[in-house]
């Protein structure tokens, strides 16, 4: 089934989504990576508020290449989620709803998937010129400091996503390997 | 004795950074083409077709085929008659790296140290390798090396009791183990012999060799197909959402080993396998 979402995503709508859905997402994206969420993670242990509003909004695991003059991004793919698995089961528990990366994800942040009814979907990696295409706008919003792994906000329109994990923990990565698997 | 310029390493090694980034080599633009072909699930299709799309937008928009750019690998064959002038190699090479990375507009995913973690800003140092050769040619390999799938690699120190039949397992579970995580389709590079260091060093250079270039050996080349077969039926397909494309392709390079051992190392890549040869 395919979907066509504003963002930020709503409960009905994380609740209409199965694992393999296509859905194509459009609106105000966050993009946090493995330097970013160690700082988001310092940030609550010492007291502090978060440098970004977390509550129903999705973050896109993604460290870009530089944009060329008159362009909004360079290469811009996901990155393996796992490496954020240690830091999600806490920004999903302050509200988070959607992930975007490539890869497994571990127990723990499942089951916090299925507690917080989120989601995790997978864009296509290594296919970053092609999804470049679909940031329209993009704004280093702090961390500045950490170059490519800063903390952005991006706009996007008709950003290609699928469905892995769904708000009741069905997983996409388990299910669909054991059609094709021959052995 | 011929002399080579420094700053003509740094000319070269900076336009081969920027040209990796953007272009596959035609060996894996024809597997890739193949694969759409042959993929038996849609959604494996479509994705296929997507990978396509990405490297015709990556030539026509000048957009790096992947944002992770890579760590700099490079495989430097040194005539023994040849005399560089002008500067020390490491740095003629570190400097068109330098150059490549930041006037071609890719990332610098490169820290200073594994715990302090402070980005270099430039893509420095690469990781070089050097050998010694006959003649007086200076042959420069580039391989800009992602880290999703680079993560995923693994040694495994065999017993010879282990045979082939060990080798087979140990690089199945490689590829199981990486599964959605290495970008799938993958290219498989394989190490068996050696040490341990040496072990995975065949396995990076294997990732280089052209497909069409098969190993003289034929155990290694019955080796390679039966793997890149077996791998491509273990279901993971492309992105790992399902499939009967997994791998593009499987390459194995040999050496001698210790008679207690049996060192194999898989060196997982994306479909992203990119690699550019000069020969000055």
């Amino acid at each position: 089934m395919e979907h066509k979402i504003k963002l930020p995503l709503t409960s009905e709508a994380i609740e209409g989504f199965k694992s393999g859905d296509y859905v194509f997402l459009t609106g105000e994206l966050y993009v946090a990576r493995d330097a970013a969420h160690k700082r988001m993670n310092e940030a609550l242990d010492q007291g502090n508020n978060l440098p970004i509003p977390i509550k129903n909004q999705t973050i896109y695991y993604m460290g870009p290449s530089p944009a060329r003059q008159g362009r909004a991004i360079g290469s811009a793919g996901p990155t393996t989620a796992s490496r954020m698995d240690k830091y999600a089961p806490r920004l999903l528990d302050l509200g988070l709803k959607g992930m975007v990366g490539k890869g497994k994800r571990s127990k723990e942040v499942i089951d916090a998937i299925v507690r917080n009814k989120a989601v995790y979907f997978a864009a296509v990696g290594g296919a970053g010129a092609l999804l470049s295409k679909c940031i329209k706008e993009s704004e280093v919003i702090c961390y500045d400091d950490l170059g490519a792994e800063a903390i952005r906000k991006l706009y996007v329109e008709d950003f290609p996503v699928i469905v892995v994990i769904d708000s009741k923990g069905n997983n996409l990565y388990e299910t669909a390997i054991l059609k094709y698997k021959k052995d | 004795m011929k002399n080579i310029r420094a700053e003509k390493i740094t000319e070269e090694v900076k336009e081969m950074c920027i040209l990796a980034n953007h272009y596959l080599s035609s060996d894996m633009n024809s597997r890739l083409n193949n694969a759409v072909n042959v993929e038996e699930s849609p959604l494996g299709k479509k994705i296929l077709n997507q990978l396509k799309e990405n490297l015709e937008i990556a030539d026509k928009e000048q957009i790096p085929i992947c944002q992770d750019t890579g760590m700099a690998v490079l495989f430097v064959d040194i005539g023994q008659d040849i005399h560089i002038e002008g500067g020390l190699i490491t740095d003629a090479i570190n400097e068109g790296v330098k150059k490549g990375y930041t006037e071609g507009f890719l990332r610098k995913s490169v820290v200073k140290d594994p715990i302090e973690r402070v980005n270099t800003n430039d893509n420095t140092p690469a990781v070089i390798h050097y050998n010694v050769v006959e003649g007086d040619q200076l042959k420069i390999i580039l391989a800009p090396k992602g880290f999703g799938s680079e993560n995923m690699s693994q040694i495994f120190m065999l017993k010879p009791a282990d045979g082939i039949e060990g080798v087979k397992e140990a690089i199945l579970k490689a590829v199981k183990d990486a599964g959605p995580n290495a970008c799938p389709p993958m290219v498989v590079g394989v190490g068996i012999g050696g040490t341990f260091e040496k072990a995975a060093l065949m396995a990076k250079q294997a990732l280089t060799r052209d497909f069409d270039d098969r190993p003289t050996k034929e155990w290694v080349r019955n080796l390679e197909d039966e793997m890149l077969e077996r791998i491509n039926r273990l279901g993971i397909g492309p992105g790992g959402l399902g499939g009967s494309t997994t791998a593009l392709a499987v390459n194995i390079n040999t050496y001698a080993t210790h008679i207690a051992g049996l060192p194999v190392a898989v060196n997982i890549c994306c479909h992203v396998n990119r690699h550019i040869t000069r020969i000055l």
